[in-house]
């Protein structure tokens, strides 16, 4: 039943893109399309949760007579499914409130709303398949769709180059996941995933497919060293569709990563955790490093998501690492780490990328160092960033804590491990984490302190207005489940147990009601986590501070003007930049890790132009992969240009000779 | 299959490969068409024969539609097109007839080790028919890419076919369907072909490629 509302409501989303099309010159269409998304992802979100939280007994499956006439196309909603068939629908609820007002802005809105309802379509196809055609047809349409959103706002160069590197990138993955797919089925041909599940693969085939199913699904959702188009694309496109993408389109890759690894794939080695260990690892910190280098508040976003898929897969190399080993508590325990993690994220990536978005509609700017002073104009786009600041930098007692927390313990539990390979490793990996969290936390003050705080550095912030009250609620509703996710822990765990249990057979310990009570990850004389007291804590020292202070402080509030150090410069311009924050930690890291140099550009005693400072950055992976592979295929291309220019028989003479070649061959081999 | 049957099917299959060689060698332009004619007969009395030994009546009218069109309609045509276009010269190939010829036999030889090492299991008229098959469809392709005259390469074209058409009378059991697709197969690409060299003649006043070629502005 609940599997057949989420498909009626994929179907309704895609008559809903193909509608958008007949209604062109209709000009309330926009509030037409996103209202209807907004609905059609509200039935899908309740589906889901009932099927997660009360139906989890039972696995509905649905076998429809399209697609492969020898296949079919199969639909199955088990817990996994219906949990990330959650996090995508409410993903649709959020931003299509949000696109709801942010819409109106939108230049040439039939170049997006076409294509918004049918990228919810594809996503929620791959979460929903239970066979290798559907997931792969509704990756590439969820691939499809996406650039074309990414494209959207074509007049711009940038965007123009930042899709065609997606759709390399897309293609890329998407042809992996098929020779991941293609060794799963193996030469009988069972492409349903149930043929899969009952299949035991040998050893080397179970690797190659983990390591296809790592580059197919990590190049969507950005992992080191295939995240290079991410930051490029997902700023690209309008806001509402970078936080579909942002928060809901890499869960969607990690779905596919797990769904592979965790639920079709078996047995693993213990080595292939080491690879997602050190993938994630070095995704997390060098995603935050990036980010604390941008200047532009989307794009610095976006390499946060490459940031917290590293921690997302860090979990789940926990959860395999542990697993392999026959320690099912300790992988029950990493995944729900990773799981909770990926709601986390999907939540307060959404509610940064659409606050970004009021931002941007409000003053036209992505620049960071053009904004400030926002809190004064926008309090309640400030209010809703500011939580989402504090969950995305892991503090307590918002969500990003309590699953950054859970994957810590984690961490802990590794010297249960025999091997001292993952003991050694796992170590590392946890000090990658602190590091990652903790530049995190010093990227959103700069990121909040530069918009929102200050004086405004440029008209258009000094002029923006509060953004409307449907973006507005938008933006509250993702903070208050911010909120609640940290409050409530424990009942994000227990609700995640039947996941849990179906990946790794065992879940979590059942985590006491009611649900203020302590989350325990492993015994509760181990460790524990009273978010809910911490909340009130938390309040109740503020409320005294600041009670105190007013007590003490005897004058009422006094505005004046922001203090510049005792030099008294009208020009907003003297404070304190995004550059200037980064610089100290661009010392320390980013010259090692990206080879960061500046360059002073000092005039001489008498020249009359100013001085400059320039920064140059450089990406690893760039450089280190992307690069070398640039020049081989340009070479190639070279060297096999005057194959263009062959006279018609000079073609057929080497279609010929092929045949030759390959006859003598089949001659020799039998 | 007694002995006479595999004999003389043997003999046509062989025949059809022999003037493929003839096809080969040949290099003026009515003495082709006139191996030509000589090649779609042979492949007319081998598919006549093979109905007859394997009792299959309908190749009788793939026999039938070879010999009309292969051996009558289509040599006459290309016969006007080569009188109205004036364009009986000798032929120019690509290398010297020698090492085409010694190319076309190791062609023959490659055929029969595949065919005959790949089929252990079938019948041996099956295997022997296929093998010759192969050796006509590799040595059509070989003149397709050894003659440089529009003519000469629509005939090497054509006597591709006529290997495609013994393979498919050679398999027992094969759908007359398929066989009368692929004489109007070969009937279109002649009448297309045909449309194509008035073009080119009515555009360069010449069928020669190399001076097509030259017109592209192409390097050699």
């Amino acid at each position: 039943m609940t599997l057949v509302v989420a498909l009626g409501c994929s179907a309704a989303l895609l008559l809903l893109g193909i509608a958008s099309l007949a209604m062109r010159s209709f000009s309330g269409r926009s509030t037409l399309v996103y209202a209807g998304t907004f609905a059609v992802s509200l039935v899908s979100l309740a589906s889901s949760l009932a099927q997660l939280l009360f139906l989890s007994g039972v696995t509905p499956t649905v076998t429809l007579p399209v697609g492969l006439p020898w296949l079919g196309a199969h639909f199955r909603m088990d817990a996994l499914s219906s949990l990330f068939l959650a996090i995508l629908s409410w993903g649709g609820v959020s931003t299509s409130l949000f696109a709801l007002g942010y819409g109106r802005h939108e230049p040439e809105p039939g170049r997006i709303l076409p294509f918004f309802p049918l990228f919810l379509t594809g996503m929620s196809w791959v979460i929903l398949a239970d066979d290798a055609y559907v997931f792969l047809f509704a990756w590439e349409l969820m691939s499809v769709t996406s650039w074309a959103l990414v494209v959207s706002h074509h007049r711009e160069e940038a965007n123009l180059q930042a899709g065609h590197l997606y759709l390399i990138m897309a293609v890329f993955g998407g042809f992996t996941l098929l020779l991941a797919f293609g060794l799963l089925a193996n030469s009988a041909g069972g492409y349903a995933f149930s043929a899969m599940r009952s299949a035991a693969f040998p050893s080397w085939t179970a690797g190659i497919v983990l390591l296809l199913a790592t580059i197919g699904a990590g190049s969507k959702a950005g992992l080191f060293p295939l995240h290079v188009w991410l930051p490029q694309a997902h700023p690209a496109a309008p806001s509402h569709v970078s936080a579909l993408m942002s928060g809901v389109m890499t869960k969607v890759a990690v779905y596919g990563f797990v769904r592979i690894v965790f639920n079709l794939l078996r047995p693993h080695s213990w080595e292939s955790s080491l690879l997602l260990l050190f993938l994630g690892g070095v995704t997390a910190v060098l995603g935050v490093l990036y980010a604390l280098m941008q200047h532009d508040l989307k794009r610095l976003l976006a390499y946060h998501t490459v940031e917290n898929i590293g921690i997302i897969f860090i979990g789940l190399g926990l959860a395999l690492a542990f697993a392999t080993n026959q320690i099912p508590w300790a992988a029950a325990l990493s995944l729900t780490a990773s799981l909770f993690h990926t709601i986390n994220h999907s939540l307060f990536k959404s509610l940064l990328f659409l606050g970004s978005g009021a931002v941007l509609a409000a003053t036209g700017e992505r620049d960071m160092g053009k904004m400030g002073g926002l809190i004064h104009r926008m309090p309640g786009t400030t209010v809703a960033f500011l939580l989402g600041s504090v969950a995305i930098s892991a503090l307590p007692p918002l969500n990003g804590f309590a699953s950054e927390w859970l994957t810590f313990q984690a961490i802990l539990v590794s010297p249960n491990l025999p091997q001292w390979a993952l003991k050694f490793l796992i170590v590392a990996v946890g000090a990658l984490l602190a590091l990652s969290a903790a530049l995190a936390a010093a990227c959103f003050v700069k990121a909040f302190g530069m918009s929102f705080l200050g004086r405004p550095r440029s008209l258009a912030a000094a002029e923006a207005r509060e953004t409307d009250p449907w973006s507005l609620s938008a933006l509250f509703l993702n903070a208050l489940l911010c909120l609640l996710a940290g409050l409530f822990p424990g009942s994000v765990v227990n609700a995640l147990g039947p996941v849990v249990q179906e990946l790794v057979g065992q879940t979590m310990p059942q985590q006491s009601q009611p649900f203020w009570a302590p989350m325990v990850p492993i015994a509760q004389n181990r460790s524990s986590y009273d978010a809910f007291f911490l909340f009130i804590l938390i309040v109740l020292t503020g409320l005294a501070v600041t009670g105190l202070v007013r007590w003490i402080g005897f004058r009422p509030i006094r505005r004046s003007a922001a203090w510049d150090c005792g030099y008294p410069d009208p020009s907003p311009s003297t404070q304190y930049t995004t550059a200037s924050f980064a610089q100290p930690i661009r010392r320390v890291y980013a010259s090692s890790v990206f080879g960061a140099r500046e360059v002073v550009d000092m005039p001489l005693p008498g020249e009359e132009r100013p001085a400059r400072i320039t920064v140059k950055i450089h990406d690893p992976a760039w450089q280190g992969l992307y690069a070398p592979i640039i020049q081989i295929v340009s070479f190639l291309a070279d060297r096999l240009n005057p194959m263009q220019f062959l006279t018609i028989r000079r073609y057929l003479l080497l279609g010929f000779l092929l045949l030759v070649f390959l006859l003598l061959l089949l001659s020799l081999w039998i | 299959m007694n002995t006479f049957d595999f004999d003389v099917a043997h003999l046509l299959s062989g025949s059809l490969v022999l003037a493929s060689f003839v096809l080969l060698y040949q290099d003026r332009v009515y003495a082709l068409l006139h191996v030509f004619t000589f090649h779609a007969l042979v492949l007319s009395l081998s598919v006549a024969w093979q109905a007859f030994a394997q009792g299959a009546p309908h190749l009788y009218i793939t026999a039938g539609v070879a010999l009309v069109f292969k051996a009558i309609l289509i040599p006459v045509a290309l016969r006007r097109i080569v009188v109205q276009l004036r364009i009986h010269q000798i032929l120019e190939t690509v290398g010297g007839i020698g090492p085409t010829m010694l190319a076309g036999i190791s062609l023959v030889a490659l055929s029969l080790v595949v065919t005959l090492r790949t089929t252990p299991a079938g019948d041996r008229l099956s295997r022997e028919d296929l093998a010759f098959a192969l050796a006509v469809i590799l040595l059509g392709m070989l003149m397709i890419v050894t003659r440089r005259n529009a003519i000469s390469q629509v005939i090497g074209f054509m006597s591709l076919e006529n290997g495609l058409i013994l393979a498919a009378a050679g398999a027992k059991g094969m759908p007359l369907v398929v066989e009368i697709s692929v004489a109007f197969a070969v009937l279109i690409a002649f009448i297309v072909i045909g449309i194509f060299l008035f073009r080119i003649r009515e555009r360069f006043d010449t069928v020669d490629i190399l001076v097509v070629d030259q017109f592209r502005g192409e390097r050699r």
